[in-house]
């Protein structure tokens, strides 16, 4: 998760109101705030995690991405942010636009359906692939939407939504040569920067 | 005698009085010229008098938040089981106070006080108060007790409105702000529950305009029927299922055309009543119900709610409770949501419970974890130089 914060925070102007969705534990906001000075909230359904964010001192509030984020204007946020969550809620494409209504940008990432090690277990094993970033069995897991770079970036294409920023993670979760140059082959984890066209 | 408390209790605790001989403007256009306000402390003050947390009592609470009275050891505050060392409400960390507000009728200055005037008690004749009002007085009493700023106010239902008072009217006295079970204004709903109760005891033959106490009579019926109706919106449907079912206190319907409680929930919600007859006053109960209604601090701002908030400086936490319909989750969410709007800093959480508007008086361990959470939070803020 470390590098993955780390790179966040390199995109995110100091001072910025931040909307987390989906925000854990609150690590994310809280190095934010440290590194960035930003202030907002974390959105997070789980009672426990929703402890810890009170526990850590960040704003969390509880609440269902899946009912839309009603609750907030238009352009309320400088960035709203969604890491590792895309894949697991159910209104994707709805939670997508909603992100662009309420923040001026929004980050996303999430772990890359494309990695060379998903590819090889369904085509040499014929499994459903377990890797470190979908770390899961099929029948258990909470990731109901699994997609590569390229499905993403269709979506992206289709919706006119710009692509303002990418950056691809090795399985080290470094950004390395490797996936700079084969991101959907080499990449275990995407980030994206997003932006209304 | 000695006492066999819990080690997390704050064991036998002595409510103290305070007179105020300078008037207090009131919202109502009316004055009081002197009032006296009772309330307990727990706790420690430190040093620098940072680490004061004000809870505010609902509709029929009072100043008896926690511990034990010497002559009752075996009935706990109304709060206890939120308040004490290593409780979430830690008095090892945090100096405690909780009074009686204005119109009260457990020994804070209210209709049944001896007006001043004419020697005899205010009874109908006391100034309607509002929250403003509480806010002010408490203020008051916060400048006695050499308190500056609150590093907490909390409070449930009636008490999580002056919470939100509190840090709309004096910004800078007020670190945090907990509202718990509340609403930023009644709805007509609500209104309407009141207005029941209020007729309930209007009309008992026993009310005679509110100057009952001449007569030597109160308005028990009135006033019990309005306790049970109350009750009734304090609970859950899947509460009251759980709790009473439709159990039958002699096992058989009788079909008899006396209307004997004959249902469990009949039973509880005469006891209910006949018990709060005793211990509380009716025309507090119409004052307080009244206040209750015309709470709406948006009001001052243009019906703009996050215009309110947009003054406060306090941090807020919001709570609320699934199966609470009186002040529901949406009502929380209206307040978060404000808040939000207007940049404060704020934590929501929605606590899965079946208790209804009970809720935020019932130890529900992630209630509980939410509260310690936050509090432990403020305590390391206000006691890291007075340490």
């Amino acid at each position: 998760m470390r590098p993955e914060l780390e790179l966040i925070s390199e995109w995110i102007r100091p001072g910025a109101r931040v909307l987390d969705l989906g925000c854990g534990d609150g690590a994310l906001l809280a190095y934010l705030r440290a590194q960035r000075q930003v202030t907002g909230y974390g959105l997070e359904i789980d009672p426990a995690n929703l402890v810890q964010c009170i526990q850590t001192g960040v704003n969390v509030i509880h609440a269902d991405l899946e009912a839309g984020l009603a609750d907030f204007g238009d352009s309320s946020f400088d960035y709203v942010i969604m890491t590792q969550t895309l894949q697991a809620v159910r209104r994707t494409e709805a939670l997508l636009d909603e992100m662009l209504r309420v923040g001026r940008q929004g980050i996303v990432t999430f772990p890359n359906f494309g990695f060379w090690r998903c590819r090889a277990q369904i085509a040499l094993r014929g499994l459903m692939p377990v890797v470190k970033t979908l770390p899961y069995q099929w029948y258990d897991t909470p990731n109901i939407h699994l997609f590569t770079l390229h499905d993403f970036e269709q979506l992206c294409r289709r919706k006119r939504v710009d692509i303002l920023q990418r950056t691809v993670l090795d399985h080290a979760h470094r950004p390395r040569l490797g996936p700079k140059l084969w991101p959907n082959l080499l990449g275990e984890i995407a980030l994206y920067r997003l932006g209304r066209a | 005698m000695p006492h066999n408390f819990p080690p997390d209790s704050i064991g036998l605790v002595t409510p103290q009085t305070l007179r105020f001989e300078q008037p207090l403007a009131l919202d109502c256009g009316r004055s009081l010229a002197q009032y006296e306000i009772v309330f307990e402390t727990y706790g420690t003050l430190n040093a620098d008098h940072s680490n004061a947390v004000l809870v505010c009592h609902a509709l029929s609470g009072d100043h008896h938040v926690a511990g034990h009275y010497e002559e009752d050891p075996g009935k706990p505050g109304w709060w206890d089981n939120c308040i004490g060392p290593g409780k979430p409400l830690d008095t090892r960390e945090f100096f405690v106070v909780c009074c009686n507000n204005l119109g009260g009728c457990r020994g804070s200055t209210g209709p049944t006080a001896i007006n001043p005037d004419n020697r005899k008690p205010y009874g109908p004749d006391f100034p309607i108060v509002t929250v403003k009002d509480w806010v002010r007085s408490q203020a008051r009493l916060a400048d006695r007790l050499g308190i500056q700023q609150w590093a907490a106010v909390i409070g449930g239902s009636l008490g999580g409105m002056q919470a939100m008072q509190w840090a709309i009217t004096f910004p800078e006295r007020v670190r945090h702000a907990l509202v718990i079970a509340a609403a930023p204004r009644l709805s007509a709903q609500n209104i309407a529950f009141n207005e029941v109760a209020r007729q309930a005891i209007l009309s008992d033959p026993d009310f005679h305009h509110g100057h009952y106490y001449e007569f030597g009579v109160v308005p028990r019926r009135g006033l019990m029927l309005a306790r049970m109706l109350g009750h009734i919106t304090y609970l859950s449907e899947e509460g009251m299922r759980a709790k009473f079912g439709r159990e039958l206190r002699e096992g058989r319907m009788n079909f008899n055309f006396n209307f004997e409680t004959e249902f469990q929930v009949e039973s509880y919600l005469r006891h209910q009543g006949h018990a709060f007859v005793d211990r509380f006053d009716a025309n507090t109960y119409l004052l307080m119900t009244k206040t209750l209604d015309y709470f709406d601090p948006a009001a001052d701002f243009d019906h703009d709610l996050a215009a309110a908030f947009h003054r406060a400086q306090a941090r807020f936490l919001v709570v609320s409770f699934t199966s609470d319909w009186r002040f529901s989750p949406a009502r929380s969410r209206e307040i978060t949501r404000a808040l939000v709007q207007a940049g404060r800093e704020v934590s929501y959480a929605e606590i899965p419970s079946a208790f209804g508007h009970d809720a935020f008086l019932m130890p529900i361990p992630l209630y509980h974890d939410v509260l310690r959470g936050y509090l432990t939070r403020v305590a390391q803020e206000v006691n890291v130089h007075a340490a």
